[in-house]
């Protein structure tokens, strides 16, 4: 049998010197109680941060050639991973960078898909990412662009004056990691309700997280509930 | 029934006497008028709700408010496995959801780096699977639009038609809606005996039945009158507010993810991007009509090659490590693990039974990294941004929903016309809440 189907186990002697430090353990995210579901075991490492070299392959080189004279400094790494390229910017430069990428004739980025936030609780001083999906139907090319900001200054510039259909991801983005887009015409909640405490899709937020009334019974939030420990 | 409050006068309709309304209204000067339309109107394809400004029967604001069917999916599977994402996604845009199941597992299985491993044959009944749903999302989009400006005949017609492709769904996947079909590695369950005739009797007959819709709206004089030079929104509009679909390209722009960065094999399949350069509401329901025609041409090629070279062919991949361990059978309580393979399990080998206990409860690891995959759903770029940390359930996953997007344009198209083509406007769209909102 081999043990290449046991990622968990790390190698034998090598104990926790291990580069990749444990992200999180057990299946279903439940800490402290007994838990019963047999995979309390489980390990999940946590993957290095990657930063990709040149030559980046594809129309990848095209892109970053155009966009580097500029805006090199703006661009803090590019990641090519599993054929897509990922330039992380500084928050700064975002808007720049993002009306160069529409309006430059070599990159003509004119469409964008939206914005997708991520929440990386570990990457102290990184924490919330705002995600863009551009593409171009000129030369028929997707990017992605990448901003992080720190969980305790979460401001990040709205881009809705280079891309007006960011208006409603911006909402999004913000009701559901709490990402402030500095210069948005009206950011307020868009799916949860106007007086919504927290921000849902953050890791810290649990899921449910409020307790549950149905005809005058009220069930406890998930996290809350009894347990058989 | 009013009351006054900072903002004016507010007039509360409740099922009173509609006079004593009218009555009241008239008595006051102002001419600005503020309708909440929705979240509970017919129209209004579930709930949305808009807010409009009025001047006389002239729309001088409208606003959109959405989230009225929030149910987190998009949290909610990040505590489920891979696999279980699936029976999530399929719920979020309920008329389209083999879309929504395909842009998941290409994403997740582009992730794990095995798209090229993907059968051929599970791409081909993906790809005819699809092009089904395509017609029925339509007809669907039709049928409500025809009911909304008051005909109820396209009404009929729609919803008798789509009732043949879901009958064809409930056939294949045993289920009519949210089947959970398509998984990463492939599809659930073969082509069961009896489907490809099923679909075969499907495309003899609507051929005659999209004509039909045709004669009834194409040059109806009514129907016209409402639609054309309705909701204009131009390419630059377009673009602007991330457009996509079938109102992208009744603005004249052939961009079809299908041609332009194909999956699943569609750059096998011979077939049109239909366009129109009118930019108003008749032309999108030219271009929806059009693309059913076009779907019809990629059933069908599927179809032979299903019942030809693929014939016989795999349906998940051959890796035991990922592809779901049991295939589906119709057993006498409904759709089940087959019986061949629980005899497998319960009765000669232990270590199967092991390997489909761990597979099913745990589920498989994907390697870290994010990507985003998109499909051209009956509503435009339906994408799906995966992340993974490495672990067995998602670290993260969006989807950009084309009805979300595409909402934004009502202020647009409703701004500046009457309100009776709000109803157009918003119909043009085809808007699916549960997408809007996830």
């Amino acid at each position: 049998m081999s043990s290449d189907n046991l990622p968990g186990v790390p190698p034998s002697g090598a104990g926790e010197q291990t580069p990749e430090p444990i992200a999180r353990t057990g299946m279903f995210g439940a800490t402290g109680t007994g838990d019963t579901s047999g995979y309390g075991r489980m390990v999940v490492r946590r993957a290095p941060r990657l930063s990709s070299a040149r030559p980046y392959g594809s129309y990848f080189d095209d892109v970053a050639d155009a966009l580097e004279p500029s805006f090199g400094d703006a661009i803090e790494r590019v990641v090519v991973d599993r054929d897509e390229v990922t330039f992380h910017v500084a928050r700064e430069r975002l808007v720049d960078v993002m009306r160069h990428l529409r309006d430059d004739p070599a990159l003509r980025f004119e469409l964008s898909l939206g914005v997708s936030g991520v929440h990386y609780p570990h990457e102290t001083g990184d924490e919330l990412h705002a995600v863009y999906h551009l593409c171009s139907i000129t030369h028929n090319r997707r990017i992605r662009v990448e901003v992080a900001c720190p969980d305790s200054d979460r401001h990040i510039p709205s881009t809705v004056s280079v891309y007006p259909t960011h208006d409603w991801h911006e909402r999004e983005t913000y009701d559901f990691f709490g990402i402030i887009f500095d210069g948005h015409p009206a950011l307020t909640r868009i799916e949860m309700p106007d007086d919504w405490e927290g921000h849902p899709q953050r890791k810290d937020y649990p899921l449910g997280g409020i307790p549950v009334e149905y005809r005058g019974a009220e069930t406890p939030a998930p996290d809350q509930r009894r347990s058989y420990a | 029934m009013s009351t006054t409050t900072t903002e004016g006068k507010v007039y509360d309709v409740a099922g009173q006497d509609w006079d004593e309304l009218v009555e009241t209204v008239t008595e006051t000067a102002e001419e600005r008028l503020v309708i909440n339309m929705g979240p509970q109107h017919p129209s209004t394809h579930g709930v949305l709700r808009l807010v409009l400004t009025l001047d006389g029967e002239t729309v001088t604001e409208a606003r959109t408010v959405i989230g009225y069917l929030h149910t987190g999916i998009e949290k909610n599977m990040e505590f489920r496995t891979w696999t279980q994402g699936v029976t999530f996604v399929t719920r979020m845009d309920y008329l389209a959801p083999i879309y929504n199941e395909t842009a998941y597992c290409l994403g997740v299985e582009k992730l794990l780096g095995i798209t090229d491993r993907v059968p051929e044959r599970a791409q081909a009944i993906r790809v005819m699977m699809m092009e089904l749903n395509r017609i029925s999302s339509h007809l669907v989009a039709l049928a409500t639009y025809g009911l909304e400006l008051g005909a109820t005949t396209p009404m009929i017609f729609g919803f008798r038609e789509r009732e043949m492709v879901l009958d064809i769904f409930e056939y294949v996947t045993g289920l009519r809606m949210n089947m959970a079909y398509v998984r990463p590695g492939g599809v659930s369950v073969d082509l069961p005996a009896g489907a490809v005739d099923k679909i075969g009797e499907f495309l003899k007959v609507m051929p005659k039945r999209i004509k039909d819709m045709r004669k009834l709206l194409d040059e109806n004089p009514v129907y016209t009158r409402r639609t054309k030079d309705v909701a204009y929104l131009d390419l630059t509009g377009c673009m602007a507010l991330g457009i996509t679909g079938p109102m992208l390209r009744a603005a004249g722009l052939p961009w079809d993810l299908r041609k332009s960065q194909p999956y699943c094999g569609y750059e096998t399949y011979e077939f049109d991007v239909p366009t129109e350069k009118t930019c108003d509401v008749y032309g999108r329901y030219l271009v929806r009509v059009a693309e059913m025609e076009e779907s019809l041409k990629i059933v069908e090629q599927a179809l032979d090659r299903l019942t030809g070279p693929l014939k016989g062919g795999a349906v998940m991949i051959d890796d035991k490590k990922i592809g779901w361990p049991a295939q589906l059978a119709l057993g006498p309580d409904g759709l089940g693990n087959s019986p061949d393979h629980i005899a497998h399990i319960m009765g000669s080998s232990m270590e199967a039974l092991i390997h489909h206990f761990k597979l099913v409860t745990e589920g498989f690891r994907v390697p870290a990294g994010q990507v985003y995959s998109a499909v051209e759903s009956p509503r435009g770029e339906l994408g799906a941004h995966v992340v993974s940390d490495g672990g067995t359930r998602p670290y993260r996953v969006h989807f950009r929903d084309p009805s979300f997007t595409n909402l934004q344009a009502v202020p647009a198209t409703c701004e500046g016309g009457m309100i009776a083509d709000v109803i157009s406007a918003v119909a043009s769209i085809d808007p699916v809440m549960g997408g809007v909102d996830r």
